[in-house]
């Protein structure tokens, strides 16, 4: 069977602008989150996120780059261009046929929406700009690294919710796997931190004011982020023969919908994509030192999640480390389970740990080790990665250490 | 003025469980009614517009939140309170 392996790496987050920074913010468990910046934060009840500081796109687009860029397509070139760069691969002839991009987002071009509504309910114009709609588009992101990079294979985007990134970087590693392409850019993107992202999450009164807590007794909600992760997956034999750096491999993934409630997460879905994912790489559970957990910080999802690991992975679910990284970048909603899978790796190629912050008080519906508040070293063999998106669609991906 | 906040509350609630007004006992649970997490959020919603008023309310923790919501009377009468607090009644 094909094998596919990772080799490059980029991000922009809360926690840095690009994975060196990021990677040491998980280390020494530092926060992203603070009060947010943008317009009409005086007529939110949320005002705090995992949002991208001292960002100057004027600085890294010109202006006829930026009148068809999101902020969301933004991050994702940012972040594509390191791990190209980081991968050392350029794309002609065949390569180029037989190389796509497969980004993950829920919501596109949100800030672009927004903005353009504004134009027209707000300050009563009848005219938007003529780019509204290729900038929008939540394939935006994904077309524009195909033209930079010359990729011609499959390509698309995938929206499902807080597991879009999960899902694209799943069937990234399925299309190599499966003999359609030799080279996947892949990860995904989200810039919902708007005025009406923020006030359409807040409806939904699940949103902490304070903090993400994820795991602990009093968490009181989960906090928006925004950014990117990019990742490139490549067949092992193709990355071999060219000496490439080899991060770590990707070894399974499965996905499952719970056929259940509209945003309600159930342990039995998210236990089965666990053990689905388990199979799919050939991992016993023993073989499994760590999870990033989804872990968003509300009350349902972290102790339906504790108990789907404690089912799939049964008494070895005490001796894992399983901790959630939202609680320092936020919930990048589709976006998310790339910036997450910065973490696997690091916790596969340099041993460490990254914690769970702001962890107050044990929760006995939460009983597992989630690496409270500092980052520990470990020498992990294999780790999985969670996503269990609203409308009970649920995607893990399994990675394990280069080979 | 408590009467017609009594009515409105409840007319909202027996929207949501899908019964008469006149079903909607006071003492009733929301669970009793068969109102599960998402109609609580949309009753909410609801009575935020009703009334023009801010409930102070997370999904997360309804048990920490000022508002009760242990039955409908609860509900009532916290409305109420917000209602006099707020709009200065």
């Amino acid at each position: 069977m094909r094998r596919v392996v990772i080799t490059g790496q980029g991000t922009i987050n809360a926690l840095g602008h690009d994975v060196p920074q990021t990677l040491e913010a998980m280390r020494e468990g530092r926060c992203g989150i603070a009060e947010l910046e943008l317009r009409d934060l005086d007529r939110l009840s949320v005002r705090i996120g995992g949002q991208v500081k001292n960002y100057d796109p004027e600085a890294l687009f010109n202006r006829q780059q930026i009148a068809l860029y999101d902020r969301f397509t933004q991050f994702t070139l940012i972040a594509a261009h390191q791990a190209l760069d980081a991968s050392g691969l350029t794309f002609a002839g065949e390569l180029s046929v037989r190389s796509g991009v497969v980004l993950g987002t829920a919501g596109g071009g949100v800030n672009t929406w927004d903005e353009n509504y504004r134009t027209v309910y707000e300050e009563g114009k009848n005219r938007v700009h003529p780019f509204v709609v290729p900038k929008l588009m939540n394939n935006a992101a994904a077309s524009h690294v195909s033209m930079e990079w010359n990729l011609k294979g499959p390509s698309f985007s995938v929206a499902t919710a807080c597991a879009s990134s999960n899902h694209a970087m799943g069937l990234a590693f399925q299309l190599i796997r499966g003999g359609a392409a030799d080279v996947m850019v892949t990860g995904g993107s989200e810039a919902m931190l708007s005025f009406g992202g923020v006030k359409a999450w807040e409806g939904l009164r699940v949103m902490s004011k304070d903090a993400c807590r994820p795991f602990s007794a009093n968490r009181n909600g989960m906090v928006q982020g925004e950014g990117a992760a990019v990742f490139i997956f490549e067949e092992y034999e193709h990355a071999k023969k060219r000496g490439a750096d080899i991060l770590a491999e990707v070894v399974g993934f499965a996905m499952t919908s719970d056929a259940a409630d509209i945003v309600m997460p159930s342990k039995q879905g998210a236990a089965r994509t666990i053990s689905g994912a388990l199979k799919d790489a050939r991992l016993n559970p023993s073989d499994v030192c760590y999870i990033n957990a989804h872990g968003t910080g509300t009350a349902a999802n972290d102790k339906v999640e504790c108990a789907a690991v404690a089912d799939a992975f049964g008494h070895h679910a005490d001796d894992l480390m399983i901790s959630s990284t939202k609680s320092m970048h936020g919930h990048l909603i589709g976006g998310t389970g790339a910036v997450e899978l910065l973490a696997c790796i690091m916790a596969l190629r340099d041993g460490i740990i990254a914690p769970t912050i702001g962890y107050e008080e044990p929760d006995p519906e939460c009983a597992l080790d989630v690496v409270p508040n500092v980052a520990r070293e470990a020498r992990v063999e294999a780790c999985l990665s969670n996503a269990f998106a609203f409308g009970g669609f649920n995607a893990v991906i399994a990675l394990r250490r280069a080979p | 003025m408590a009467d017609s906040v009594r009515d409105k509350v409840i007319a909202i609630i027996a929207e949501q469980a899908v019964l008469e007004p006149g079903d909607v006992a006071p003492e009733a649970t929301l669970e009793d009614l068969g109102i599960d997490s998402l109609g609580l959020v949309e009753s909410i919603f609801a009575i935020e517009e009703a009334f023009d008023i801010q409930v102070p309310f997370n999904a997360n923790e309804p048990e920490a939140s000022e508002f009760d919501i242990s039955s409908v009377a609860a509900i009532i009468a916290a409305v109420e309170a917000l209602v006099a607090e707020q709009k200065g009644a």
